[in-house]
């Protein structure tokens, strides 16, 4: 076994008001490993991710992300974390102001690709999950499988090393969830490596990937 | 570089899409900039024409010495040799009487007045050009000038010039004050401008940063914005102001042919309407930075 690519050590994080999200949290991932997160809600699932992408930052203990100290980054060098990781969220944070094509584009035009290079690239996302003949479409017509598959173009596109799910087959029907699921096994295959916070347990049947359980902010 | 020069065309070209896409605020926006620019710009355009009009008519002193009714020749002589003698003299030269009333016969209103005259009330004069523009010399020589044996009057020309200088530096700390609060007056509007902005692409920001764009990428367009927004400010300043001028060229030219001298206004050259856009792009930009610094660190991902 390498490195990890993900590792917590004795991670705790505190929200301004008290409430203690994680408390004493300690694992790794290793490169091109498939993990699920689980656990009642409110448990910490979510604070676990956004602790990984730099959204939140640890109160206590140390979060490696690829060799880097995220606990203690500078917001400037956040950016460029943020370009290696695929991050799909439970409120996918769609833009309606332009089409899907633009949406998947967003982060390759953020990172100065070459227009026509960046537009193939958009184009095979968008193929890999099915949404290619959408892609001028504006995502608040998509359906909401869609819309989830629409986010999970966008967080591959810039081939991330790790993908980041948070919930991404709630609110799904089951034939639905399955389809997304299977796309997460797809990309995994390929050597990325894989987060998803769920409590699909259909899902975790499925794969029988790695589980972390989390009950209280700390793991069970 | 390659990359970071796309970043820049990128921004400037969705600034230009989104103030396209509403193009009556940006309009409005435009004009209430605009004018605001008109008031100095406006004020400018009347010195500079001032200033023109006042260099035109006295480039240099002169000190009309008029002589005595009575004074003879050789009276004449004497004087017109003192004033040769006089230390920062440059030339001298003789207006007969003679000379001065055909001289007013062939000017416009007043031919008609001058032929009505029994005799000539005009006396000889000399019209003395001094050496250097110097207020302080014009006015030492027109007195001395004046007590002169059979000198009735002296006269220095320049004492309007002067008093015209005066009032065009008055009205120059006046535009510099107006210039000031006006300028001042457009980083607000500006800072305004873009915090609503910051509100209205919120979501727009949180999902760049989550995918990893930097600051000054997420900064950059607003510059554009505030920059943009101020330049087509500026624009509308100079469209105003040579309408105004245009408009005021017309009256003028109907004086100007009663009292037989131009007093139309220049219109601002390319280089003064360039200046204004920077000037205004400049302050739009000031004013975006003001409230991008202010107002983005808010906008974090959750």
């Amino acid at each position: 076994m390498g490195a990890p690519i993900v590792s917590f050590s004795q991670v705790s994080k505190r929200y301004s008001g008290g409430y203690e999200a994680l408390k004493n949290v300690s694992f790794s991932v290793e490169p091109g490993e498939l993990l699920f997160i689980t656990g009642h809600s409110g448990a910490g699932k979510s604070t676990l991710l956004k602790l990984i992408a730099a959204i939140e930052r640890a109160t206590a203990g140390v979060v490696l992300v690829a060799g880097q100290n995220v606990s203690a980054m500078r917001g400037a060098a956040i950016p460029f974390l943020r370009r290696n990781l695929g991050l799909v969220f439970q409120d996918q944070k769609l833009l309606y102001d332009r089409s899907a094509f633009d949406n998947v584009m967003l982060p390759l035009i953020v990172t100065g690709h070459p227009w026509r290079d960046a537009a193939r690239r958009a184009r095979a996302a968008l193929d890999k999950v099915g949404l290619l003949e959408r892609e001028r479409s504006n995502p608040i017509t998509l359906s909401g499988g869609e819309q989830q598959r629409l986010c999970i173009a966008r967080a591959v596109v810039n081939r991330p090393n790790i993908l980041i799910a948070d919930e991404p087959t709630a609110s799904l029907d089951a034939e639905y969830a399955d389809a997304i699921v299977e796309m997460f096994r797809s990309f995994n295959q390929v050597g990325v490596t894989v987060l998803i916070a769920t409590h699909d347990d259909r899902a975790i049947r499925k794969l029988q990937p790695r589980v972390l359980t989390l009950h209280r902010g700390s793991l069970a | 570089m390659i990359g970071w020069l796309r970043h820049h065309w990128f921004s400037f070209a969705q600034t230009a899409r989104r103030l396209a896409a509403n193009p009556v605020a940006s309009l409005l926006n435009a004009l209430a900039i605009g004018v605001a620019l008109t008031l100095p710009l406006g004020g400018y355009v009347l010195l500079v024409n001032l200033q023109h009009f006042a260099g035109s008519a006295a480039t240099e002193a002169k000190i009309s010495v008029f002589l005595a009714q009575d004074a003879v020749r050789a009276e004449v002589a004497e004087v017109e040799a003192r004033l040769r003698a006089t230390p920062g003299v440059r030339s001298v030269g003789f207006v007969g009487r003679d000379a001065a009333l055909a001289g007013l016969k062939r000017t416009p209103g007043i031919a008609e007045v001058v032929a009505t005259l029994p005799e000539n009330p005009l006396p000889d004069a000399f019209v003395v050009t001094l050496a250097a523009r110097d207020p302080e010399l014009a006015r030492r020589l027109e007195q001395q000038f004046g007590k002169l044996p059979k000198v009735a009057h002296a006269q220095a020309d320049s004492a309007w010039v002067e008093r015209i200088n005066s009032l065009i530096g008055f009205g120059r700390t006046a535009v510099l004050l107006t210039a000031a609060l006006l300028a001042f007056a457009l980083v607000t509007v500006t800072f305004n401008t873009i915090r609503l902005q910051i509100l209205t692409q919120r979501t727009e920001i949180e999902v760049g940063k989550l995918v990893g764009a930097t600051d000054s990428y997420i900064r950059r367009p607003f510059f554009y914005l505030g920059a943009l927004q101020g330049a087509l400010g500026g624009l509308a300043a100079w469209g105003i102001v040579e309408l105004g001028i245009v408009l005021l060229n017309r009256d003028l030219a109907v004086l100007s042919g009663l009292y037989a001298v131009d007093m139309r206004l220049q219109l601002l050259d390319s280089v003064d309407g360039l200046a204004i856009l920077t000037f205004a792009a400049a302050l739009g930009w000031l004013g975006a930075y003001a409230s991008v610094s202010r107002h983005l660190y808010q906008i974090e991902p959750s």
